[in-house]
C-alpha cells in the first residue's frame, strides 16, 4: 500500500509550502485584491523561478509531464494562503483545454505564454453560446479573472473555442465580486471571430478533471489554514483566566473540523490519484472530492469566524479571505448538491 | 501515490477469496450472512477451528505460532475478503487481536507456550476484562481488587461491557493490586480461567433486543500467582499497548460489512420508490462518499510506515466511522418508513436495517465515544490544553 506521498511528492510539497508561506502574505494578497486580483510577481515566480505551472502538462507540450496529484499538491499549498493568481482559469482550465484538445498550431501558439505567465486565461461557459458561421454570441457574467485575460477559451458544454480579448465584438465588464482574490467579470461575445479547439471533448474533459481537483485542493489548502489559524488562536487567548482551547465546547468543535479535514484530504488525492491512474473510479471521485472539500472549507472558515469572536468579523483579520474564497468555490463548476445528485445517478439511476 | 494493491497481494487475495467462498458454499454454509455476534455460538466455534486447521485463523502472526508472518496489506486483503464472503465476525476476536498480540509483545516465553497455541487452533476464545461501571471513559478508575494469598491471586469487584464472556474460556482483568493506589498506578493485567467459582456472569439486554455484552462478578476468584503480563503494577503499561494493537487492520475489513449495509438501503430505496426522493438521493449520495473516503483514510492510515507517528487520518478513524454507520441507521429507516417499525420475527429480533439503526447507537459509544475521541484529537491532533486526569 502507497497511499502517500513519494519522496519527489513530498519535496514537490515542501517547496510549494516554503514558497506561499514566504510570499503569498496577507499584504501582498491585500494589494492584489485592491488592484485586479492578481498578485503579479507572486504569479511569475511561481510560473517562471519555481517552472510549477506546467506540471500537470505533457513534456510534449512543454510541461513537466506529471499528474493530478501534484498539481493538488500545488493548488493545496495555494489555497492554505488564499493566493491570488490566476492558477484556476489559465493553467487548470485554459492550459489542459489546449494540450490535450488543442491542434498542434494552437499549442504552438498559446502554451508557451500561458505556462510563462505572460498571458493569462479565462473560461467561459454558456450553455446558449451562438456559433455562426465562425462567429461567437453569447458570454457569461461570472468569469473567473476575465478582466486580465488576454484569451477566453469558451465553451457550450459539448463545442470549445478559443477567442482572443483584443477580437473585435468583446466586451469585458470587472465586476464588484465578493471574492477580491479571484475576481469575476462580464465577458460578452457578439460575433467574435474565434477558431474551434481542435479536438474539444478531449479538452474539455482534460480541464474539467484537473479544475475539479485543482479547486478541491485549493479548497482543502484552505481547510486546513482555517483550522490551524484557529487552534494557534485557541492556545492563546485567555479568557476566564484559562486558553479558551482548553474549554471543550471549543475544542470539539476543532476536532470536528479536523475530521472533516482528514476526509476532504482522503478525497482530494483521492481523485487525482484515479484520473493519473485511470481507474473506473474516477469520475465518482471527482464528484465527490468537489462536493466534499469545497462544503470543509466553508464550514471550516465560518467556524474560524466564530471561533475568533468579534475579531473574526474584521476586515483587517484574514478570516474573511478564507470564508470568501471557500464560498465562491462551493458554486464554481457545480454546487455540492449537483455533483452529489450525479452519484446518486450513478449508484440509484435517473429519477423517475 | 498509488491507488490499489501489488500484482502478488492481488493473487493472494485470489487465495483468500477463494478458500473463504468454498466454506460458505460447503461446510460451513449454514453460518453465512450470521450478522450478530451471537447467532450459532458453538457453529461459530468449529468455525474457529477450520480457520486454524488451514493456518487462517491469525495470519499476522509469527509463522512460529501458527500465523504466516502475513504482511500489512495481506492482513488487511484477508479481512476484506472475510467480510466480503458473508464470514460472520470472529467470536475470538479478541484472543486473536488482542490477547495474543498482547502475550507476544509483553509475555514471557512460558506464557507464550501456555497460551498461543490455543488461541491460534481456536481452542482458547478469550473476553476482555477493562471496563467497570465506575470506570468507563476514565479506564484507569478500576476498583476491582487483585491480592495474591498462598500462592494465588484472589480477585474481587465487577467488569461490565465484557463481549461474548458468556462463551469464552479465559478472561484478561485489569486488577488494582495495590491497595490504595489511585488511576494508572498499582494496576495488574491478570489472565483468569472463567470456569470457576469466584466468576459469575450475567447478560446485559441492549436496546435492540440481543445480549452481547454481560457483566462480570468476581467474588475470590482464583488464579495462579504467575498469570500476569508484563508486571506487576505494570498493567496500565500493558492495557494501553494493548488498546494499540485495536485499530488498524481490522477496519477495512469491517467496511465491507458497511458496504453490505449501504447495498441493502440501496436495494430497499429502489423497491419503495424512495429512490426517487431527492432528499433521499442526497443522502445515499453522502453515505457513499463517506464510505469511500473511510476507505481511503484507512489506506493512508497503513500506507503510513512511521508509526512513531500518528497520523491524522488515524486520529480521526474511530469517530469517523462510527459516525457515518449511526447516520447509515437513521437513513436505512428514513428509506423504509413504517416498515421498519415492525418485525415479523418474534422475540424481539430485528432485520439488517431496524438492527443497524439500533445497534449502531452503541458506536459512537464503545471503544472511546465520540466526545472522548474530540478530545484525543484536540490534545493530540491540535496541540490543545488537556482534559484533567490522573497523574501518572
Amino acid at each position: 500500500m502507497e497511499f502517500a506521498f513519494t519522496d519527489e511528492q513530498q519535496m514537490i510539497a515542501e517547496t510549494a509550502r516554503a514558497f506561499f508561506a514566504e510570499n503569498a502574505t496577507s499584504a501582498r494578497t491585500r494589494a492584489a485584491m485592491e488592484h485586479d486580483g492578481i498578485d503579479v510577481v507572486l504569479w511569475r515566480d511561481f510560473c517562471v523561478e519555481l517552472g510549477f505551472s506546467g506540471i500537470a502538462i505533457p513534456e510534449s507540450a512543454g510541461g513537466a509531464g506529471l499528474g493530478l496529484v501534484e498539481l493538488a499538491i500545488l493548488a493545496e499549498a495555494a489555497g492554505a494562503h488564499v493566493a491570488a493568481l490566476p492558477m484556476l482559469g489559465s493553467l487548470m482550465l485554459a492550459a489542459q483545454a489546449i494540450a490535450a484538445g488543442g491542434s498542434a498550431a494552437q499549442r504552438t501558439a498559446w502554451l508557451s505564454g500561458l505556462l510563462s505567465g505572460e498571458t493569462i486565461a479565462a473560461f467561459v461557459e454558456d450553455a446558449m453560446l451562438e456559433v455562426r458561421d465562425g462567429k461567437l454570441t453569447g458570454g457569461s457574467g461570472f468569469v473567473a479573472h476575465g478582466a486580465q485575460a488576454e484569451l477566453f477559451v469558451v465553451t457550450d458544454g459539448s463545442g470549445a473555442w478559443l477567442v482572443r480579448r483584443d477580437a473585435e465584438s468583446v466586451f469585458v465588464t470587472p465586476q464588484m465580486t465578493m471574492d477580491q482574490t479571484r475576481p469575476l467579470a462580464e465577458v460578452r461575445f457578439d460575433g467574435a471571430s474565434t477558431e474551434a479547439l481542435a479536438a474539444p471533448a478531449e479538452g474539455l474533459a482534460a480541464a474539467n478533471r484537473a479544475a475539479l481537483v485543482g479547486l478541491a485542493a485549493e479548497a482543502l489548502g484552505g481547510a486546513q489554514a482555517s483550522l490551524e489559524r484557529t487552534a494557534d488562536y485557541a492556545r492563546e487567548r485567555v479568557q476566564f483566566g484559562r486558553p479558551i482551547g482548553s474549554f471543550q465546547a471549543y475544542k470539539h468543535r476543532l476536532a470536528d473540523m479536523m475530521v472533516e479535514i482528514e476526509q476532504a484530504r482522503s478525497a482530494v488525492y483521492w481523485a487525482a490519484c484515479a484520473v493519473d491512474e485511470g481507474s473506473e473510479e474516477a469520475p465518482l471521485a471527482l464528484h465527490a472530492a468537489k462536493s466534499f472539500a469545497a462544503d470543509t472549507a466553508f464550514r471550516c472558515a465560518a467556524d474560524m469566524i466564530q471561533l475568533h469572536g468579534g475579531i473574526g468579523f474584521t476586515w483587517e483579520h484574514d478570516a474573511h479571505l478564507f470564508f470568501k474564497r471557500a464560498r465562491s468555490i462551493q458554486t464554481l463548476l457545480g454546487k455540492g448538491d449537483w455533483h452529489r445528485e450525479k452519484i446518486a445517478t450513478m449508484i440509484l439511476g435517473e429519477a423517475a | 501515490m498509488k491507488l490499489g494493491f501489488s500484482q502478488a497481494d492481488e493473487h493472494f487475495r485470489q487465495e483468500c477469496a477463494d478458500w473463504l467462498n468454498g466454506q460458505m458454499a460447503g461446510e460451513f454454509r449454514d453460518i453465512k450472512g450470521i450478522t450478530k455476534l451471537t447467532g450459532s455460538p458453538e457453529r461459530r466455534k468449529e468455525w474457529e477451528k477450520q480457520l486454524a486447521a488451514h493456518r487462517w485463523s491469525c495470519i499476522g502472526w509469527p509463522e512460529q505460532w501458527g500465523g504466516r508472518n502475513a504482511t500489512l496489506a495481506e492482513q488487511v486483503i484477508f479481512a476484506e475478503e472475510y467480510a466480503r464472503a458473508g464470514v460472520p465476525g470472529r467470536v475470538n476476536h479478541i484472543g486473536i487481536e488482542l490477547a495474543g498480540p498482547t502475550i507476544l509483545t509483553f509475555g514471557t516465553e512460558e506464557q507464550k507456550q501456555r497460551f498461543l497455541p490455543g488461541i491460534a487452533a481456536g481452542e482458547t476464545i478469550f473476553c476482555q476484562g477493562f471496563s467497570e461501571p465506575n470506570a468507563g471513559s476514565d479506564l484507569a478508575g478500576v476498583r476491582t481488587k487483585g491480592r495474591l494469598e498462598d500462592g494465588e491471586w484472589v480477585v474481587n469487584g465487577q467488569k461490565i461491557w465484557t463481549s461474548l464472556a458468556h462463551i469464552s474460556d479465559w478472561i484478561f482483568v485489569v486488577t488494582r493490586t495495590e491497595e490504595g493506589s489511585q488511576g494508572p498506578r498499582g494496576l495488574t493485567f491478570l489472565m483468569m480461567p472463567i470456569d470457576q467459582p469466584g466468576i459469575e456472569i450475567r447478560g446485559i439486554r441492549q436496546i435492540n433486543g440481543d445480549a452481547e455484552f454481560n457483566e462480570t462478578f468476581f467474588t475470590d476468584a482464583r488464579c495462579p500467582a504467575d498469570s500476569y503480563i508484563g508486571g506487576v503494577g505494570e498493567g496500565w503499561k500493558i492495557a494501553m499497548g494493548l488498546l494499540a494493537f485495536e485499530r488498524g487492520v481490522s477496519t477495512l475489513g469491517q467496511q465491507m460489512g458497511f458496504r453490505n449495509e449501504l447495498d441493502e438501503i440501496v436495494a430497499a430505496a429502489k423497491a419503495n420508490g424512495a429512490a426517487n426522493d431527492p432528499l433521499i438521493r442526497q443522502r445515499i449520495a453522502r453515505a457513499e462518499i463517506g464510505l469511500r473516503l473511510m476507505r481511503y483514510g484507512a489506506l493512508r492510515m497503513l500506507s503510513n510506515t512511521d508509526h512513531s507517528r500518528m497520523d491524522g487520518a488515524a486520529l480521526t478513524y474511530k469517530i469517523q466511522w462510527a459516525t457515518w454507520r449511526r447516520d447509515l441507521g437513521e437513513l436505512g429507516m428514513d428509506v423504509l418508513g413504517q416498515a421498519g417499525e415492525v418485525t415479523a420475527h418474534r422475540d424481539y429480533e430485528w432485520d439488517t436495517l431496524p438492527n443497524l439503526f439500533l445497534f449502531s447507537r452503541a458506536d459512537t459509544i464503545y471503544g472511546g465515544t465520540n466526545q472522548i475521541q474530540r478530545n484525543l484529537i484536540a490534545e493530540r491532533g491540535l496541540g490543545l490544553p488537556r482534559e484533567p486526569r490522573w497523574t501518572a
